[in-house]
């Protein structure tokens, strides 16, 4: 077992826990936080099942974003969805024998990388040349596209100039996953392409990624249209009749 | 602070997105609220000593009791998707009036005291200390957002930019530094029942007025009861319907519908404003005492049913908070929505035919809609979402030959604020106002100069406010913005005259 191999090891350890404590400990905390007041931003469905569609409508298609801005939209649209492709393609390092659907995509998955890459290049071009969204960018903001097209061009790297032995990296991974540890190929470009993923994974709950469980508890997007109907009660907020204070 | 002269923005015929200007309204702030205007509301009476501390500390609770807040400050990624959809920035290229900058004033400030990234990478993600000179830009761009959702329409995760005006308003009043505008109108509501400061014995005397004129007009009966024990409903309305031009035509509207229906109402002089500014500063315990006046009034007069007249905010607190600040209304009648639009009462009406119209009564007018903020994205009328689109149109078309939108992408939820609204409708603030007017400035010129339009009804009585002023700087006729009632009072049928 070469000192790599334990270090990766750990590396990916450290970056899981972080994820899942982070993500975990940010959705309790959202979910702890009472929402006192109705406040869905209307016209807003008047049905539980009718704001589940709305959540879909807005995680699977971006609805509001496609209503505000078309070029937005587009980079950002093609770079989630890739992502994803992506994302399920990669299932065939964690998983023995490898499920049917993931077999399916895997040639798809091969451009989806391209696409992917290219999604973030158009998102971080409006970054420079969009006054209004260069002057709202931070140094974070960059540095998050950097990031993920960095890890998007070394794998590409590894799926299309210098290759890697998938097998030996898919031994290691599932070797991970039983706690029986598999040495890792000592690849430059493998070993810079998962040291960013674990650096990707570590700082989720730190940052502004905590858009994607953001989303679904945002009072504006999940609350259903009925103040009339039902009446909304919370822990702080009791609104039980108290006399106004007289002045 | 006399307001230096400014310059009323050209009107284009198609809409322009500016180029950022820094700094174009960092000079723009209203006046803050007195001590004796501070001490009225339990606030601290000026800027006190360690406010930093206590400002962060009320941040804090804050974070843990409202969870809007708690999730924007983390969820927004930057992607500028909302930069362009605020009147404000539209109408001043200061670009900390696009929404998600003025978010950022506060997620600053956030990230540097309540996140890892901040406290120990403060550069990495743009978070400052809370100094003097943030506190200044709070007061003044947290005092330029109107509060009227149109960001959070576009945002793909909903973030609403008022949530977080409301918090920085919040914050900064209980450290000393309120908005004099807002504070001095709760004041007054808790004085004397409404934001105009109109005495119970004033308002009879108008109410005594208004049928004599009515009377002179029509030749009808028309009542305007003040109250009336046992009446089926009590309306309660902004208190400008009461003096103000135009809206006092609306109120006209509202008792000649309710005497061509047979409906037995009555105003109250305990709870004679609809409007309640504890929403525009945030303040919870200021909403529920301005809105417990209304669940007073309808015990004490035995009312069976609330209806609300033209007022935006008004609805949306009526609308949305009522049932859970001064519900649960077990003790009204429950074959009617608690509480009840008057357009909803006039729609429903004119649907069972109750009610007959000389819609040639109003064919001097050609008539476009302004939605208005928080009924368009904070509230809805009727059954269906979207409501609050369908019925006051539905009404204007019911009483009126000559309607026409305004273009899609400026009304409805797509609605562009008046440019008054959320506690800014005040003369230090007469620049921001008439250059936040202009996005729709622009939609009602295309229209006037396309269809003729000579009428903008509204169902707002800030609206109708911000609209009288601010139409002269853009050169139309100040007369041209009335309310939807206004135009149901000139076509409606009374019966003959006794
Ligand atoms: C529920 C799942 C998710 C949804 C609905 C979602 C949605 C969005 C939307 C609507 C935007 C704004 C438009 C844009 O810039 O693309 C955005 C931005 C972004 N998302 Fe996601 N996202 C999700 C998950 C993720 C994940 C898992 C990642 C990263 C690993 C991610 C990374 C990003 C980044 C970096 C941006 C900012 C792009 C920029 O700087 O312009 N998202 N997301
Ligand atoms: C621990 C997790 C990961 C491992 C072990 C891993 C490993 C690999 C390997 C071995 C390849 C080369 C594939 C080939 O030669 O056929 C690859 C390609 C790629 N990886 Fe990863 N990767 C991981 C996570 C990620 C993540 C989270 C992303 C995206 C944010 C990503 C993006 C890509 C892309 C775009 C490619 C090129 C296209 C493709 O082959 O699908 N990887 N990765
Ligand atoms: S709520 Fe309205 S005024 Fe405030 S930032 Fe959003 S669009 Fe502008
Ligand atoms: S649209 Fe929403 S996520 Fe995008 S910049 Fe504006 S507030 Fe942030």
């Amino acid at each position: 077992m070469t000192l790599l191999t334990i270090l990766f090891a750990l590396l990916f350890y450290v970056a899981t826990a972080l994820l899942v404590g982070g993500v975990g400990y940010k959705i309790y905390v959202y979910s702890r936080t009472p929402a006192p007041l109705k406040i869905p931003t209307t016209p807003a469905p008047v049905t539980q099942s009718g704001v589940a569609l709305r959540l879909a409508r807005e995680v699977v298609f971006f609805e509001s974003l496609f209503k505000s801005s078309k070029w937005t939209w587009l980079f950002g649209w093609l770079f989630h969805f890739a992502l994803l492709l992506v994302v399920l393609r990669h299932l065939r390092y964690f998983t023995e024998p490898v499920w049917a659907p993931i077999v399916l995509i895997q040639p798809l998955g091969t451009y989806a990388g391209f696409a992917m890459v290219a999604g973030l290049a158009g998102l971080w071009a409006r970054r420079f040349f969009v006054d209004r969204v260069r002057y709202i960018s931070t140094p974070s903001d960059h540095l998050m596209l950097v990031l993920l097209i960095a890890i998007g061009l070394t794998g590409l790297g590894m799926r299309f100039v210098a290759h890697t032995d998938i097998v030996a990296v898919k031994a290691f991974m599932l070797g991970l996953l039983r706690f029986d540890w598999q040495p890792l190929p000592a690849d430059p470009v493998l070993l810079v392409h998962l040291f960013l993923v674990a650096a990707l994974m570590a700082i989720f709950p730190i940052s502004k990624l905590l858009h994607a469980p953001g989303l679904f508890f945002s009072p504006a997007l999940n609350q259903v249209d009925n103040p009339r109907e039902a009446r909304h009660v919370t822990a702080w907020a009791t609104g039980a009749p108290k006399p106004a204070k007289e002045a | 602070m006399a307001a230096a002269p400014f310059a009323t923005p050209q009107l284009k015929g198609y809409p322009v997105i500016p180029l950022v200007q820094q700094g174009a309204m960092a000079h723009s702030k209203p006046f803050v609220a007195s001590a004796p205007i501070q001490k009225a509301l339990g606030f601290p009476e000026e800027l006190v000593e360690n406010w930093q501390d206590k400002a962060i500390a009320k941040m804090g609770e804050l974070l843990g009791k409202y969870r809007s807040l708690r999730v924007y400050m983390d969820t927004c990624v930057h992607c500028g998707a909302c930069s362009d959809k605020c009147h404000y920035f539209l109408g001043t290229g200061d670009p900390k009036n696009m929404p998600v900058a003025r978010q950022d004033l506060m997620r600053k400030v956030y990230r540097r005291y309540f996140t890892f990234a901040g406290k120990y990478f403060p550069w990495l993600v743009g978070a400052v200390d809370l100094t003097k000179e943030v506190l200044d830009d709070w007061y003044s761009y947290y005092n330029q957002c109107s509060e009227c959702r149109r960001c959070s329409v576009f945002c793909p995760y909903g973030i609403d930019t008022a949530e977080v005006t409301m918090a920085a308003r919040e914050i900064m009043a209980s450290v000393g530094q309120g908005q004099k505008y807002s504070n001095e109108i709760i004041g007054k509501v808790h004085r004397i029942g409404n934001n105009l400061g109109i005495p119970a014995k004033a308002l009879e005397n108008t109410l005594e007025g208004l049928e004599e004129d009515t009377k002179e007009a029509t030749g009808v009966d028309v009542r305007f009861p003040l109250n009336v024990k046992g009446a089926e409903v009590l309306l309660v309305t902004p208190s400008a319907d009461f003096f103000s031009e135009p809206h006092v035509e609306s109120l006209i509207g509202y008792a000649k519908v309710f005497h061509a229906a047979g409906i037995s109402w009555t105003l109250s002089s305990h709870a004679s404003e609809a409007g309640n500014f504890g929403l525009f500063i945030g303040n919870y315990d200021q909403m529920r005492d301005i809105s417990m006046r209304v669940r007073e009034a309808a015990l004490e007069l035995g009312v069976k049913r609330i209806i609300v007249g033209e007022c935006g905010h008004a609805w949306r607190v009526a609308y949305n908070f009522w049932n859970t600040l001064i519900g649960p209304f077990d003790f009204l009648d429950q074959r009617y929505p608690v509480p009840q639009h008057i357009c909803e009462c006039t729609y429903d009406l004119i649907q069972r035919g109750a009610l007959t119209f000389d819609r040639e009564a109003n064919d001097g007018r050609i008539i476009t809609f302004h939605d208005s903020c928080n009924v368009a994205r904070a509230s809805r009328m009727g059954g269906m979402p979207g409501g609050q689109f369908i019925i006051p149109r539905a009404i204007i078309k019911a009483v009126a030959n000559h309607f026409h939108d305004m273009a899609p992408e400026t009304i409805r939820e797509q609605t562009f604020c008046c440019g008054g609204g959320g506690g800014l409708l005040t003369d230090d603030l007469m620049e921001l106002r008439v250059k936040g007017a202009l996005p729709r400035m622009e939609a009602l010129k295309s229209v006037v100069d396309e269809h003729g339009v000579n009428f903008m009804a509204t169902i707002c009585a800030i609206c109708k406010a911000q609209f009288s002023k601010v139409l002269p700087s853009y050169g139309f006729e100040m007369e041209m913005i009335g309310g939807v009632h206004q135009l149901v009072g000139t076509a409606i049928r009374l019966g003959s005259p006794k």
